[in-house]
């Protein structure tokens, strides 16, 4: 079942189509990832789905609702959430109060506190609980902003570039908290460069290019398309 | 509740703060006992003030709206209770009068804030339209001389400024002197109170969300312009209170109190005292009325360059204020030495424990 369905949207900025007639749908309980080269548009989908852009032409549903021109607030409030691909976080604020700014809404007293513990050990962040997001490394911060997605326990996780400025340990973590999630229902759309990354974690791909959708399909139909692997991956990689 | 007086996003705590927090107050509700009463009124007056600060701390500190319209709503509340005190007869309808007043400001607070956080107005342009408003209501107000110009039986008097209206009443009972005083020290300890545990609650969380980063508290799920709009217009809704007791103080108002010189104080006592705290902005703001208020007395040239010139060295030396500045070196001392007071202690148990063992 299509928990997003996003039906023939564009989004024009001036004179640049930054994505053109885009039908795309992501599954209820599946990990998805858009992949593509810098510029192919799949931030601007992103903040589509997500609402941070209206988009110029299309419609949006989520659940089978039409979400089009709905808020962002609105959006997240129905199950959405999302990592953006810079670290956005509340850095004059201390890592502990970012994660409860997020669980705020959700949970109450003894249980907040247990549950920010829980995710604070998780995302290996409990020595740092006491410091200023500001002054967390660019990689934990952007654990920290995936701490504060998954917070919300979305029934979708939107994740751009995930594993940015991590390192291959750190990546790999993130692909298995991933999957744990998965595990447990929650759907996931990833933004990603990362083929490791894609490998471990995605159960079908989707190829973005020039703003259009390229291909789609798993990862090894992917991998096995010439074309795709001339726009994108090298002829190296897809062997 | 109390452990909201308490949370994070004021500097102030524990036993020792509160300690010092209860010995002002009992200083300050002895002080009508030494003093005499003109000093008692020249202190009262000061007070007055303090709500608008406060109320600036919580929108600019807090939320992170610099606005410049805090002597509009004081302007607006300060006519709307010589209004309504004029036309409504004094006694106790004057203590209506006040409260309706401020209800009047803060609609005007929702009607402009709506519009301008709905407009998508913020940053400098939030700044920008505060002070247009500003100086569109001194103007307004400055010609409205002619005595077609009145509500009721109340004249607006122009630059001349409304007068007549009764002090603040109960029953015969004019609040003015040690009574005004003692009703301006427990207002502002009710609000002072009441801010505290605004902010530092899960309101006061996403308050300072959405100054840090008001897309990422959208993302949250937030619909960070309704926590703007309640911030702004609780703010305002301070200005307010500050220009309805202003009024009943003084028994008459002027659109001076409202123009640019006017407008601009509210800043330059929050910025000098450290817009990102209630207790700094509380305490920077008396002396610095004090202060002003001493040298008026000899020149009032003098007060307003002196005024600028703090502005211009807090922007320069210290951008978060010099009183929390302060504030925080004491409590960065204070922390440094008794984590030195404890290492020691630490330092025997760890040699205990190794002789255990």
């Amino acid at each position: 079942m299509a928990l997003v369905d996003v039906k023939g949207v564009s989004k024009r900025f001036g004179g640049l189509t930054a994505v053109s007639d885009v039908d795309l749908t992501v599954n209820a309980g599946e990990v998805h990832c858009l992949i593509g080269p810098n510029g192919a548009g799949k931030s601007t989908l992103f903040k589509l789905i997500v609402g941070l852009y209206p988009p110029t032409a299309g419609s949006i549903f989520f659940d089978s609702v039409d979400i089009t021109t709905e808020r962002p607030y609105a959006r997240v409030q129905r199950g959405m959430s999302i990592k953006m691909q810079a670290p956005s976080v509340f850095k004059e604020l201390p890592v502990r109060q970012n994660i409860q700014i997020a669980l705020q809404e959700r949970l109450a007293g003894a249980e907040r506190n247990a549950e920010e513990d829980r995710l604070l050990s998780l995302l290996n962040l409990a020595d740092d609980c006491g410091k200023l997001a500001g002054a967390l490394s660019h990689g934990q911060q952007q654990w920290l902003e995936i701490g504060m997605a998954l917070a919300l326990r979305p029934q979708l996780l939107l994740l751009d570039e995930p594993t940015a400025g991590m390192s291959p340990e750190e990546t790999y973590k993130t692909g298995e908290l991933i999957k744990s999630f998965n595990a447990e229902g929650m759907t996931v759309l990833v933004v990603e460069h990362d083929m490791a990354f894609v490998r471990q974690v995605a159960q079908r791909v989707t190829v973005l290019h020039l703003g259009k959708i390229f291909a789609r399909g798993s990862l090894e139909a992917i991998l096995e398309d010439e074309q795709v692997a001339e726009i994108y991956l090298g002829k190296t990689h897809a062997h | 509740m109390l452990k909201l007086l308490d949370g994070p996003q004021t500097l102030g705590r524990g036993r020792i703060f509160w300690s010092c927090f209860l010995a002002v107050l009992a200083g300050a509700l002895i002080y009508p006992l030494f003093a005499d009463s003109y000093d008692v009124g020249n202190f009262a007056y000061f007070l007055i003030w303090i709500f608008m600060a406060l109320g600036l701390c919580l929108m600019w500190g807090y939320g992170g709206m610099l606005s410049f319209g805090q002597t509009f709503f004081f302007g607006i509340a300060g006519y709307g209770y010589g209004v309504l005190a004029i036309n409504m007869g004094g006694g106790t309808a004057t203590i209506a009068a006040l409260v309706l007043s401020v209800v009047i400001a803060m609609i005007a607070a929702g009607i402009l804030g709506y519009f301008m956080i709905w407009g998508g107005i913020s940053g400098i342009f939030f700044g920008i339209v505060t002070l247009s408003a500003t100086l569109v209501l001194a103007f307004f107000l400055g010609q409205t001389a002619g005595p077609e110009w009145h509500i009721g039986s109340a004249r607006l008097n122009g630059f001349n400024g409304m007068k007549g209206m009764d002090p603040l009443t109960v029953g015969s009972f004019d609040i003015e002197g040690s009574a005004l005083y003692y009703v301006m020290i427990a207002l502002i300890v009710i609000v002072y109170i009441a801010l505290r545990m605004l902010v530092n609650s899960s309101v006061g969380n996403v308050i300072v969300a959405t100054r840090e980063n008001p897309q990422r508290a959208e993302m949250l799920g937030y619909d960070v312009r309704k926590y703007q709009l309640l911030t702004f217009v609780i703010g305002s809704g301070l200005a307010g209170l500050s220009g309805a007791l202003y009024t009943s103080w003084g028994q008459f108002i002027t659109p001076s109190s409202i123009g640019l010189p006017a407008a601009a104080m509210p800043i330059v006592w929050v910025a000098f005292s450290g817009r990102n705290d209630l207790t700094a902005t509380l305490v920077g703001s008396f002396l610095l009325l004090f202060g002003f208020q001493t040298i008026t007395v000899y020149s009032q040239q003098a007060a307003l360059v002196l005024m600028g010139v703090l502005l211009l060295a807090t922007v320069m030396l210290a951008p978060q204020g010099f009183v929390l500045g302060i504030g925080k070196l004491v409590v960065d001392w204070w922390s440094r030495r008794r984590r030195r007071n404890e290492s020691p202690a630490l330092a025997d148990a760890g040699r205990l424990q190794s002789d255990e063992t």
